[in-house]
């Protein structure tokens, strides 16, 4: 069992974009892919996500949504009880009278994901297949699809992962000979349209993100579609697209003024937009985010910062935080590394940058407390007793719940970092 | 399978966690899939706890599932044991590790540590959050003080009387309720009386300390939903003596004083004549006429729910017309409170079912937990939170216990905060027309606009019949019409009693079959049913 043990011994190699990557296993202070579920309703308006799992699932949701009461949420715990685990048949019995209690009640849903948990996958409850019968028997009006939103299989951002490559079997086909553009990974709306708005100033009118809006303008997918990821969590959804013939654009991740623009160029390329053309369509909101990212410089440039591993988004962040506004990165902790899909950000990183995958989290404390970093981003449970010993922090969270993708939110991106910094300086108590 | 929505409680093993965290010396290791971790933020983020809680997770994925995860136990007990030195440690499991059965506390002991080991089993498939605090407690207390019991059927030596009465307070713990200040206001109490605090458990308590709970001459049960079981074990095998009343509000209090003052064999009189005890002049003001008969809804855990209740009627001169609790062990004593106030009792921890029943009733003020507060919000109705679940918020930076006399006084404030002022009220009943005063305005203490607007659709999914087909017409309540007079005459009604006055015209116009309500049927129902 030495490959689980969680001290010492960490095996250093040689990761791609030629840094090395520090492998650690142990106590993880991540959230499970459940957590997904808080954005991702609110993304897909008709859509209801119901976890198979325990009370335990359901205290997890409610507290890492800080406890935001909508009048009625359209997710929900189906808490599997002791009847349930005395037999496969009655579990499956009850999950079809709470989906029909569930849809009798709420006529609005047109699209139910049945969430696995933990529980649910050590019973072996099989999903998939309660979401087939389900489906047939609420046909037309319900879609009933499934995916795994558990710690054992997931974390944090690869709920959203596993939702979202859930949907692409039942994406509508690109007709043949058509060309489009699909971006994917969920964004806030209003980034959504900036998008949307400069595509179609570049000349790409068809365009489609993954998740939509509704459960009815699914985007369609073929040979044709060539996809760019706005998330770097999706290896899942980008595998299950590219079975279905999609090609990905390889390019860093739309995050500050520089990744932005290599993320459009990407998509200008495959279509063929001339530099003259995508010069005149993004030089002026280039130049406008760079002059907002002035603005935080002078407190961030030369600041050493430290990532404990959250959401997957620390490479592109620190990669941003690194050559946008001159920070130091002293590690950049990561649940998981994704070669492919990070390849451009590695490639932008500093040679000797320390990256780690995975977390044994009383060790990388004694890591970042030896370090003494001047920001330290980490999840909720670290960040106030990472304070009360003269640490400043920033909460990781707060970078998956804020619209931080694209030009005009570089900003928005660096305040988030800076806003800790200044803070701590004001302070006379 | 039970389709949830919100939930009052967590697991059970949280209900360990808060324990583990209460303690000093005391580390958990529990074994736990990824994400179990979230429970962390419960206490460095609600609770604004400058350490991480004592716990350490296995933090076990699919693939060790299929390899052994007996042995990440056994590594991580042995890790936690050696980074945090504690003077014991609790092992248990979350959810899904009892499905694994791993057998945490035979692991445990299979290491040979040189510290106890105390293991707990909290059924998560069975059991809640506050269940889990108090069996662990039980175990821990059962653990520590179990070897200084003395032999079954050994009657209790008498105290010394040269000195003071000593008794320990159970129930306290970390995501308690104002836990932290009544210790503090409930030792200067007994203090005044002449009674020292032997122990507080599980709150800032060491395993060693537990181990002395049997020297104390009598128990306070604090917080029965956490301190109970462990309290009945103490009664049985120390023989001591246990105080059930839980001294919140004035009336409790001075049942409490007495209560203690009895057993300690001391004078009860110097802490009855508590010169800082505010409640019983600022009910008897006149400001607070204002106050009389208002309709309260009280929901909550039991403690809470059954003393807010006794207080909304005796000390406030309120009218109690729903209490309700989320705590199925304690649902007795909800029960018997209700029957006191001619009233069912609600017993649930279902929100829909607490938001259809806060619906029914429309009550003029609503004391309940973070999720009452959201529920009163959307119907605009004020309301004041005394129970846990907790948010931040429900950690104030400032002293303000809920027990003893200057409990009473913080309570005072909070139920009264949300409503009108006394004064305020009186003038927007002569006022209502002038434009300073108009309803919109809402209370000027709280800002003023903040009210939601009568027209604003209020969202209540929960009344929508679930037998209903989608698409029929709406329900019978909706059919009912109003006259644009009658309308116009409602709006003339101060806001802070208007959802009443709907409710009751309505339904005075269905019991007497009137279609369209008219200035007239308005009058008629007020006639009908008084103020």
């Amino acid at each position: 069992m030495n490959d689980l043990s969680t001290t010492p011994g960490p095996s250093i190699e040689l990761g791609c974009g030629d840094a090395p990557v520090l492998r650690e296993r142990g106590q993880r202070e991540v959230f499970c892919g459940l957590t997904g579920i808080i954005w991702l309703h609110r993304k897909i308006q008709d859509a209801f996500f119901l976890v198979v799992g325990s009370r335990t699932c359901a205290h997890l949701i409610q507290s890492a949504a800080g406890v935001m009461i909508f009048a009625e949420p359209r997710f929900a715990t189906a808490i599997i009880g002791e009847r349930d685990l005395a037999g496969l048949a009655d579990a499956n019995d009850e999950l079809d009278k709470v989906v029909n209690k569930l849809l009798a009640r709420r006529p609005d849903i047109k699209l139910l994901f049945l969430v696995g948990s933990c529980p649910s996958e050590v019973i072996k409850l099989d999903l998939s297949r309660a979401a087939q019968r389900l489906s047939k028997d609420h046909s037309p009006d319900v879609r009933v699809l499934s995916y795994s939103g558990s710690g054992i299989e997931t974390t944090f951002t690869q709920g959203e992962d596993a939702c979202l490559a859930s949907l692409v079997p039942e994406l509508p086909a690109l007709p043949d000979g058509e060309r489009s553009l699909m971006v994917v990974g969920a964004l806030a709306d209003v980034v959504e349209d900036q998008f949307r708005r400069m595509f179609s100033e570049l000349g790409i009118d068809s365009v489609h993100f993954l998740p939509p809006q509704s459960a009815d303008t699914m985007p369609p997918v073929g040979p044709g579609t060539s996809y760019l990821l706005a998330q770097p969590f999706l290896a899942d959804t980008a595998r299950a697209l590219e079975g279905r013939g999609a090609t990905r654009l390889p390019a860093p991740f739309p995050l500050g003024v520089e990744g932005t623009t290599a993320w459009l160029k990407a998509a200008a390329d495959a279509w063929g937009v001339s530099e003259t053309k995508f010069e005149d369509v993004t030089s002026r909101p280039r130049a406008r985010a760079a002059a907002a990212l002035d603005r935080y410089r002078e407190t961030l440039a030369e600041r050493r910062v430290f990532f404990f591993p959250d959401s997957q988004l620390e490479v592109p962040i620190a990669r941003f935080l690194n050559r946008e506004l001159g920070m130091e990165l002293v590690e950049v902790g990561t649940p998981y590394l994704h070669k492919q899909h990070m390849a451009d950000e590695l490639a932008l990183l500093p040679a000797d940058t320390m990256l780690s995958e995975g977390q044994h989290v009383e060790n990388q404390l004694d890591r970042c407390r030896e370090a003494s970093p001047d920001l330290v981003v980490c999840g909720l449970g670290l960040a106030n007793p990472l304070e009360s010993e003269g640490m400043t922090t920033k909460w990781a969270i707060e970078l998956v719940f804020s619209p931080i993708h694209g030009y005009e939110q570089a900003a928005d991106l660096a305040e988030l970092f800076a806003r800790p910094m200044v803070r701590r300086t004001r302070l006379a108590v | 399978m039970e389709l949830t929505l919100w939930t009052y409680e967590g697991p059970p093993h949280v209900g360990a966690m808060r324990v583990a965290n209460s303690m000093d010396g005391l580390h958990y290791v529990l074994h736990a899939p990824q994400g179990d971790t979230y429970a962390d933020l419960l206490f460095t983020m609600i609770e604004r706890n400058q350490k991480r809680p004592p716990v350490t997770y296995t933090t076990f994925q699919a693939r060790d599932l299929g390899s052994d995860t007996a042995e990440l136990f056994k590594t991580s007990a042995r890790e936690a044991y050696e980074r945090f030195q504690p003077d014991a440690l609790l092992v248990g499991a979350s959810c899904t590790a009892e499905l694994i059965q791993d057998d945490p506390g035979g692991l445990a002991k299979a290491i040979g540590l040189p510290v106890p080991v105390v293991p707990v089993e909290l059924p998560a498939y069975q059991r809640k959050e506050n269940w889990g605090a108090a069996e662990t407690l039980y175990q821990l207390v059962r653990a520590f003080a179990g070897p200084h019991a003395p032999a079954p059927g050994t009657p209790r030596e008498p105290r010394d009387p040269s000195r003071r009465a000593r008794c320990n307070l159970l129930g306290p713990s970390s995501l308690g309720f104002r836990n932290r200040d009544d210790v503090q206001e409930v030792t200067k109490l007994l203090d005044r009386l002449g009674v020292d605090v032997h122990v507080v458990a599980p709150l800032a308590a060491r395993p060693g300390d537990l181990a002395r709970l049997g020297e104390a001459d009598f128990n306070i049960v604090l917080y029965p939903e956490i301190g109970d079981i462990a309290a009945r074990w103490l009664e049985r095998t120390f023989k001591q003596p246990t105080v059930r009343t839980v001294p919140i509000g004035v009336g409790a209090t001075c049942d409490f004083i007495k209560e203690v003052a009895e057993l300690a064999g001391v004078d009860p009189k110097p802490a009855l004549d508590d010169a800082e005890s505010r409640l019983p002049w600022y009910s008897r003001s006149v400001d607070s006429t204002y106050l009389t008969g208002k309709r309260v809804f009280i929901f909550g855990d039991a403690t809470h729910a059954v003393a807010a209740a006794r207080i909304a009627a005796e000390e406030f001169a309120f009218e109690v017309v729903g209490i309700g609790t989320y705590s199925r062990e304690f649902a007795r004593e909800v029960r018997a409170a209700a029957e006191t106030y001619g009233v069912d009792a609600l017993i649930t921890d279902d929100y829909l079912e607490v938001e259809e029943r806060v619906e029914q009733l429309q009550p003029e003020l609503v004391l309940g937990t973070q999720m009452e507060r959201h529920i009163a919000k959307r119907h605009g109705i004020p309301c004041a939170v005394i129970s846990a679940p907790i948010h931040v918020q429900d950690f104030p930076a400032r002293y303000s216990p809920q027990m003893g006399f200057e409990g009473a006084n913080v309570i005072f404030d909070t139920f009264v905060h949300p409503l009108v002022m006394g004064l305020e009220e009186h003038l927007l009943g002569m006022f209502r027309e002038d434009f300073e005063f108009h309803d919109a305005a809402g209370p000027s203490h709280l800002g003023g606009h903040a009210r939601v607007p009568d027209s604003a659709p209020i969202i209540v999914p929960s009344t929508v019949n679930e037998a209903e087909p989608a698409g029929t017409e709406p329900a019978e309540a909706d059919v009912l019409a109003w006259a644009p007079d009658a309308e116009t005459e409602l709006q003339r009604i101060p806001f802070f009693v208007r959802g009443k006055a709907r409710r009751n015209t309505e339904r005075f116009a269905q019991d007497n079959g009137v279609a369209m309500i008219t200035v007239e049927t308005l009058y008629d129902a007020k006639a009908h049913f008084g103020r």
